[in-house]
């Protein structure tokens, strides 16, 4: 390799970089969702979380789940994500008012940790299902947790939010949307 | 009419640094003195523009002017007023002014202070530094104005986010952009030098002091964020590999090497090209630092605006100042000559070992950081790169580094014999072995990385004081002998042995808390105890409270080693008015061989409390361990020889009031 050419391997290194950060400039995560919206759920079945016994903890669901009937929210949090803290008494305020079914999918987590956060900050959930690897996630495009579905009787994906849900969220734009699809 | 007058001292500002970034740098080129000196006046009408607009939004904050977009978006009249003041950079456009403010004060220290640099150099530099102003300034002015006006005026603001509201986030940001753009001075004298086509010993000598004062700011800044960390998430842990947070590590990393590799070119002049490139690399992994966490194209925790517009601008302005100067680089690079021959054991061999495994570290950051972007950019899929992925290519670069760092300093100049520094480490070789046995006696459950972190921090420890030995002959002569020999050994020195030493400590931190935390979490009742790591935490209930914007809940705990209390433990968990969003507020009593620490949770129907109690070993030597590397690099730059380069006097107050 020349010596010219060791100059220039820098340059070259940076605007291969450039390329693709322009390439993810135009994947935002804000719209990248609406690829789903109005899709089916993919077809997945999750186990419930792992605690040492053989029935495990939070039953587990799967898409024929949300396939059943029935208007059902899936939020998708860890023990690891900061936000997912902030917006749990906004989950559980949802479960609590029961106007539709919330699944929690747990993502990308160790059993131990969810176990204990779960504990820590109370369950809301109807069901939960652990989805270790994060391979469900990936076909339900999950980007940036906390992430939180609505999904028709049909099993089709209505709507979604990603980041921390808050009063104004639940009040103003997931509720809104319940309302609209019991109608 | 104050928003206003910031806002058009804004604009003011741009101009005058359009005319710094031109003319200085076409009159170096003709050598006509007259356009150069204008580089200086300008440098400094910079300064007061750039003080008044931040004095402005500083204004709308304090008096909680909520005609002012920014403030109400950040502000809240209940909040205190030291959260009202860093509110002011605690949000995108606030940050953004903060950081031209310092990059217009650093500007100022070279005009007033690098009176003895050659004016051409001089003049290069600070038209470098108008144009990355130039940039910024744009880039607020166009898309993050922070002087926007809103009507109707709300009543009240949405108030700080609650996490922000912490002493030690205060002063977090600040000082992560005195480091930040600090590097941006290595950065111009690199461009300056680029241009100049002379990179020599007086050039190192320049810029060492702006990157060692950049050096000790972000390390300071860094170690800041974490601590804000580790006692305000309430884990009990203190780095995530969080995007953010890898942001701040690269500059660092890179920033470590050039501190190193600008030493060879001082007293080899060899390794010119490598340091003007890591000159380039540490300002732009600094920018990326800036901006990467802002412009959507990383989602994360810290991420304080996603907004497409500014994203594109950012980018672009990446691709100009990085893409332009790699570009000059590759252009002007190949003619810059190095007379020094390199000979592998020796010390420059040493410090480019150093630079290949900070270079290393740095490049792994940054791959392990943006591959999950790069994965979704070429359509395969989303993924998340965590701690595993940076453990595990962290510590085998790590393990070696440090092993060499205690030879290194041994070796001499030029050529070195490997035998002789060997020979004078068998102290170190010993206590390592002992530390290490000691540790495994103590521990044997525990992780092996526990053993081998102890072993490496005793190794290092002691290799360096075998180093401070020998250079001031301890036990070869006299003792008065050695004293008056240790009298003289010159700050510069006595800089490199204290950080040094600091990151020996510092590892011991982290490998204790990182190998033998112990952690309980469950729900207790008043008069409940749970017994960790030899402690007994007795609870005595929680009470309800309210602090100037949120209510509290706090929790008091009885700690009782051996029948003895040691300390009284008050965890809270807030909840601020305005956002309704909870805090935690951990409860930490340190002790020479680790932190007790103490986190309150909900209470359930039965009336008992979640708690999370840790034993945290050793996490005290991390920070004394940080303190004493920030130490070691403000002791550096009190070194005379540095002072007589005049820029350096700057760099040395600086870093002397950082330190205060």
């Amino acid at each position: 390799m020349s010596k010219r050419a060791i100059y220039l391997a820098p340059l070259s290194v940076f605007l291969l970089m450039a390329v693709y950060f322009a390439i993810g400039l135009t994947k935002d995560p804000k719209i990248l969702p609406s690829a789903l919206i109005d899709k089916p759920v993919p077809e997945f079945s999750l186990p419930p979380i792992d605690n040492g016994t053989p029935q495990g903890y939070g039953k587990g669901f799967s898409s024929a789940d949300l396939k059943a009937g029935g208007i059902s929210v899936v939020n998708v949090f860890a023990s690891w994500c900061l936000p997912c803290r902030t917006e749990h008494p906004f989950v559980t305020k949802l479960a609590k008012m029961k106007v539709a079914k919330v699944y929690g999918l747990n993502f990308k987590d160790a059993p131990k940790y969810s176990l204990k956060w779960l504990k820590e900050l109370g369950d809301p959930y109807d069901a939960i299902g652990a989805d270790p690897k994060g391979r469900v996630g990936i076909d339900w495009g999950v980007y940036g947790i906390p992430e939180t579905f609505i999904v028709d009787g049909a099993g089709k994906i209505r709507f979604k939010y990603v980041g921390p849900m808050n009063g104004d969220i639940l009040e103003n734009q997931i509720l809104p949307v319940i309302e609209k699809l019991k109608r | 009419m104050i928003p206003e007058i910031g806002h058009f001292a804004l604009i003011l500002a741009l101009l005058v640094a359009f005319v710094q970034a031109t003319m200085p740098m076409v009159g170096a080129h003709r050598g006509n003195h007259a356009w150069m000196a204008i580089s200086r006046p300008a440098a400094l009408a910079q300064l007061g523009l750039v003080a008044v607009a931040f004095g402005c939004l500083t204004q709308a904050y304090v008096t909680s002017d909520f005609s002012v977009l920014n403030v109400v978006q950040n502000s809240h009249t209940a909040k205190p007023l030291l959260y009202k003041i860093s509110g002011v950079w605690g949000n995108h456009e606030g940050s953004l002014l903060l950081w031209v403010l310092i990059l217009a004060l650093f500007g100022s220290a070279v005009a007033l202070f690098g009176t003895n640099l050659p004016p051409g150099l001089r003049a290069r530099v600070l038209s470098v530094q108008a144009m990355i102003a130039v940039g910024f300034y744009l880039f607020m002015l166009l898309t993050s104005n922070p002087f926007e006006r809103i009507f109707p005026v709300p009543i009240n603001g949405n108030d700080l986010n609650p996490l922000l509201q912490d002493p030690g986030l205060a002063f977090h940001p600040p000082m992560l952009y005195l480091g930040y753009v600090g590097f941006s001075m290595a950065f111009s004298f690199a461009i300056a030098a680029l241009i100049e086509g002379r990179v020599d010993a007086a050039w190192a000598r320049w810029v060492r002091p702006w990157t060692l004062a950049a050096w000790c700011f972000l390390t300071a800044g860094i170690t800041l964020g974490s601590w804000w960390a580790y006692y305000e998430l309430g884990w009990g842990g203190w780095w995530f590999w969080d995007p953010v947070e890898n942001a701040s590590f690269m500059p660092w990393l890179a920033g470590t090497a050039l501190l190193h590799s600008s030493t060879v070119v001082e007293k080899r002049d060899t390794l010119k090209g490598w340091t003007i490139l890591l000159a380039i690399v540490t300002f732009s992994l600094s920018l990326l630092g800036t901006f990467l966490v802002r412009s959507g194209v990383l989602t994360s925790v810290h991420a304080f605006a996603t907004d497409p517009a500014r994203g594109v601008f950012i980018l672009g302005l990446l691709i100009v100042v990085i893409g332009g100067s790699l570009a000059l680089f590759a252009w002007r690079g190949p003619a810059l000559v190095s007379t020094g021959v390199f000979q592998p054991i020796s010390r420059e061999g040493a410090l480019l070992f150093n630079n290949l495994v900070m270079a290393t570290a740095a490049a792994a950051v940054l791959l392990g950081t943006l591959y999950p972007l790069l994965l979704d950019a070429v359509g395969g899929g989303k993924v998340s790169v965590g701690a595993p992925f940076f453990n595990a290519v962290f510590i085998p670069l790590m393990v070696p580094m440090i092993v060499a760092m205690a030879i290194g300093p041994m070796l001499s100049w030029k050529r070195a014999d490997l035998k002789p520094a060997l020979s004078r480490l068998w102290v170190a070789g010993l206590v390592m072995i002992v530390a290490m046995i000691a540790v495994w006696a103590v521990e044997t459950d525990g992780p092996f990385m526990g053993v081998i972190g102890i072993g490496l921090a005793a190794w290092l420890f002691m290799g360096i004081l075998s180093e401070l030995a020998g250079r001031i002959r301890l036990f070869q002569g006299p003792l008065s002998e050695s004293l008056s020999r240790l009298r003289r050994t010159p700050r510069a020195a006595w800089g490199m042995t204290m950080a040094h030493l600091g990151l020996a400590v510092a590892i011991a931190g982290m490998t204790g808390a990182g190998a033998w935390k112990t952690e309980s979490i469950q729900a207790m009742k008043p008069g409940d105890t749970v017994s960790i790591a030899g402690y007994d935490f007795v609870f005595d209930g929680a009470r309800s409270g309210t602090g100037p914007n949120y209510s509290i809940l706090s929790g008091t705990f009885r700690v009782i080693r051996d029948g003895r209390l040691v300390t009284m433990l008050y965890p809270e968990k807030r909840i601020y008015d305005v956002s309704q969003q909870p805090t935690t507020e951990a409860a930490i009593h340190s002790t020479f061989l680790g932190d007790l620490y103490a986190v309150i949770g909900d209470e359930d129907e039965t009336g008992a409390f979640v708690t999370r109690i840790y034993f945290n070993p050793l996490v005290g030597w991390m920070w004394t361990g940080v303190l004493i590397m920030v130490f070691g690099g403000v002791l550096s730059l009190s070194d005379r020889r540095h002072r007589v380069g005049a820029p350096a006097k700057r760099g040395a107050g600086l870093a002397q009031a950082a330190g205060a």
